[in-house]
């Protein structure tokens, strides 16, 4: 029996991980990730879970313990923001290189300088291509639902990858939703044991971690990280079947809302495509075809599935809640490559919003859709890239 | 399966055993730094375990393919030597509570001076102070030897390192040692020691004592490096004994907070005969550097007079 | 040798074969070698626990011969010896004469 009950991004994702009951779980706080790892200790304290807990000396020793924890053999988690994020920046490629399926809450939170402890996505940016999978939640259900998800598509035999599962900081770690929980039983049935590869705590059969690789094969060994990424999306789909039976929820690669025969489309990861719906709402009640596309997957990018989902529109318009200064925002930079692939050539142009927690309202959804409309009618794109919501 | 150190600490029945490290390693020639892991590895009949922090051991004994390790090993990167063997050992804990692992098994993590003093020390620190079960071993060679010869916190003062020469204004390395032992031993984990591979028997006793005891582990092992210390293939016992006999390599143990001296050598050489084979310190000998050479005789006594005081005359050879 | 494809190496580089380095020999690196003399060996082992390269064989609590696949010719061995009556029981000869 489903649980209905009203908690916080960050309390439903301790408990996603409470019923998981991972073997180890290293520990670091900051701000808004903190209140995971409060919570899921206090589920440790009263022993309502068996995880061991490492209470390290910051993020990049949480990301390192953490490596050596799942070499040994076993199911590891951490959570983290922003700057504890790029502490372990350094290692997040050693765990993907090594092949340690490592899950890691991650709650979107603006890099320094200057310090700033609001949600944006300029965190989870920064590793995209550290070689982990990346999915991004809308809100806290999708946040619990895809962390439960992510282990089973991280531990699965052909993929071994480690994984984060980004939700907004504050916006969603903080604020409290309508939530369904699954079952303990029927969540711990999902995730199932997770068998390591070549545990080193298997002293019987001695394996040596982390080589020195030179010129001559290191390229060997990214061109099969590449080709294990290329087979996430087909796992993520199959795993998404089974959780659509236990949940009634059904997951794809990202989330088309209207967007069959838009002409008119907006691209947004995170919180922002909940308040955009909304305004995609009322431009389909005026007779307009707007339509959003929110991926889900950011690690692999499902390039060629939402080059097809985009394929009617005119004027797209990316909206990024990150910036790549001196570039335009990630996340346009993968849709127009995306793009490519289908032959079409509407116009695109990139918005840069919410940074630093900054609101994003609907005005801003409806400004930058009528702006598209404008577009899509003939007319010219005044500019490809532009900061929303910003005082002049 | 529960095993207790049983082979006698005796040459001949440490060499019935199965060796953990193996040759084919890229070690230069005559370097200390594999006697040493040899030694430790030897000294336990326990399953064992091994972090290694990015440097030269690390990166000469496994490479594509090739390991040189028999036993379970991993290098993260240069850092975080200890964080990811106490995540190692936390699994172990988890597994073993759970009860899908039985066997006993011990943990041990090699750094050099490099990835312990400077850019490992907030993981060894971070480490020992949660108090996993777990022992740190240092190879000191005394400088950032791998990418090298520059210097480390461990570098002695007035020594020739690529990052501090010796030239017409500077005469090598300014300041002095940093005393890592000492520092550890003021995390007040349950054993803490400096041993030299030269005093086989002493350092083997150490490391087996350590892996017996539980908790947080530290032991400093100097490991002289031919080609940083510019001396000869040959001599890397030679000069880790006259490291001991200057007393610039004090063998003590600070076990339970308890400080004891191991080694007291029956005459203490000066410095200089311990400087006198390497090259790093040949400018020291020039007269216009007398004070340096002065300077650094000063440090070591110093420091031999604090550390007699706080064993407060509890000394004695060990046999 | 034929260097492996992508297809064929192993998942994250794991080396799953302990002491493969065993593989590799690193005889060559040598200029000297040394040479044991039985009859001033009084057997104590300090050069098998000194060797940095592992390159003495032992047998039952004996030495033997070196192991010169991998013996780098350093010269810790002949150091060490204690000999027999002022005789070392290894020397060091230049490679090669």
């Amino acid at each position: 029996m489903a649980k209905i009950v009203a908690v916080t991004g960050n309390e439903a994702i301790a408990n996603a991980l409470r019923q998981v009951n991972p073997d180890v779980c290293a520990a670091y706080p900051i701000t808004p990730a903190t209140d995971i790892m409060q919570r899921f200790t206090s589920f440790v304290s009263d022993g309502g879970v068996d995880t061991e807990m490492i209470l390290v000396e910051s993020e990049h020793s949480a990301m390192s313990a953490c490596v050596g924890a799942s070499a040994a053999g076993g199911r590891v988690v951490t959570a983290t923001s922003s700057q504890g994020l790029a502490l372990m920046w350094e290692i997040l490629f050693i765990a993907a290189g090594d092949r340690l399926p490592i899950i890691m809450p991650l709650v979107n939170r603006a890099l320094s300088a200057p310090i700033n402890i609001h949600g944006d996505h300029s965190d989870g940016m920064g590793a995209r291509d550290t070689g982990w999978i990346q999915i991004y939640s809308e809100n806290a259900q999708e946040a619990y639902d895809n962390t439960i998800q992510a282990f089973r598509i991280a531990e699965h035999p052909e993929i071994r990858l480690p994984a984060m599962v980004c939700m907004d900081g504050f916006i969603i770690s903080h604020s409290i939703e309508r939530l369904e929980y699954l079952d303990d039983d029927t969540v711990k049935n999902f995730v199932g044991e997770y068998r390591a590869a070549h545990p080193l705590l298997d002293t019987d059969h001695a394996v040596s971690y982390g080589p020195l690789i030179l010129s001559d094969l290191y390229m060997e060994y990214k061109r099969a990280q590449h080709e294990v990424m290329t087979k996430v999306g087909r796992v993520a789909l199959e795993v998404a079947d089974e959780f659509a039976k236990i949940s009634g929820r059904r997951y794809g690669l990202f989330e088309s809302y209207r967007l069959d025969d838009a002409e008119v489309a907006l691209v947004l990861l995170n919180s922002a495509a909940g308040t955009a719906k909304d305004v995609v709402d009322e431009f389909r009640d005026r007779g307009i075809k707007a339509g959003l596309l929110k991926p889900r997957f950011f690690r692999p990018f499902p390039y060629e599935e939402i080059a097809s989902a985009l394929k009617s529109a005119k004027a797209i318009a990316v909206l990024d809640r990150a910036d790549s200064f001196g570039g335009f925002g990630p996340l346009h930079m993968e849709i127009a490559s995306a793009m490519m692939m289908n032959g079409k050539k509407p116009a695109l142009i990139n918005k840069i919003y919410g940074l630093g927690g900054r609101d994003f309202l609907p005005e801003h959804a409806e400004m930058v859709l009528s702006e598209l409309v404008e577009i899509a009618k003939g007319g010219k794109v005044k500019t490809f890239k532009e900061y929303i919501g910003v005082r002049e | 399966m529960s095993t207790t150190a049983t082979t006698t600490l005796s040459l001949k029945e440490l060499s019935k055993k199965e060796g953990r490290l193996t040759h084919g390693h890229r070690m230069c020639s005559g370097c200390g730094a594999p006697i040493v892991v040899k030694q430790v590895l030897l000294s336990t009949d326990y399953p064992v375990v091994a972090a290694n922090a990015t440097g030269c051991l690390e990166v000469s004994t496994c490479i594509s393919q090739y390991t040189s390790w028999k036993i379970p090993w991993i290098h993260n990167a240069f850092e975080n030597a200890a964080a990811t063997l106490s995540g190692v050992e936390t699994m172990y804990r988890a597994l073993k509570k759970k009860g899908r692992i039985d066997k006993d098994i011990k943990f041990v993590a090699f750094g050099g001076d490099g990835g312990t003093y400077d850019i490992g020390f907030q993981s060894l620190s971070g480490a020992m102070e949660r108090g996993h079960d777990m022992l740190y071993v240092c190879y000191d060679n005394g400088a950032y030897m791998n990418t090298g010869i520059q210097r480390s916190s461990a570098t002695p003062i007035g020594a020739d390192t690529t990052t501090c020469p010796v030239g017409s204004s500077v005469k090598g390395k300014m300041q002095p040692r940093k005393n890592l032992t000492r520092i550890m031993a003021a995390h007040g984990i349950p054993y803490v020691a400096q041993a030299s591979p030269s005093h086989w028997r002493d350092a083997m006793a150490k490391f087996r004592k350590a892996f017996d005891i539980q908790g947080p582990k530290f032991i400093n092992v100097i490991a002289p490096c031919n080609r940083g210390w510019r001396s000869r293939t040959d001599d890397a016992i030679l000069l880790s004994r006259l490291a001991v006999e200057t007393c610039y390599w004090p063998l003590y143990e600070v076990e339970g907070g308890v400080t004891k001296i191991t080694f007291e050598p029956k005459e203490k050489k000066p410095l200089e005969e311990f400087m006198k084979p390497q090259g790093r310190f040949k400018h020291l000998f020039a007269p216009e550097n007398e004070w340096l050479l002065r300077l650094s005789q000063e440090e070591v006594d110093k420091e031999w007079e604090r550390l007699r005081k706080e064993a407060g005359g509890s000394s004695g050879e060990r046999p | 040798m034929k260097q492996k494809g992508w297809r064929e190496l192993p998942l994250g580089a794991v080396v799953t074969e302990p002491g493969s380095s065993a593989k590799f020999t690193t005889g060559s690196w040598r200029a000297f070698r040394p040479v044991w003399k039985p009859e001033h060996c009084i057997q104590c082992l300090f050069c098998w626990m000194f060797c940095p390269d592992m390159a003495i064989k032992v047998k039952e609590g004996k030495r033997e011969e070196f192991d010169y696949d991998y013996c780098k010719g350093c010269g810790i061995c002949a150091m060490e010896c204690p000999g027999k009556k002022g005789q070392k029981a290894i020397v060091m000869v230049e490679e090669g004469k």
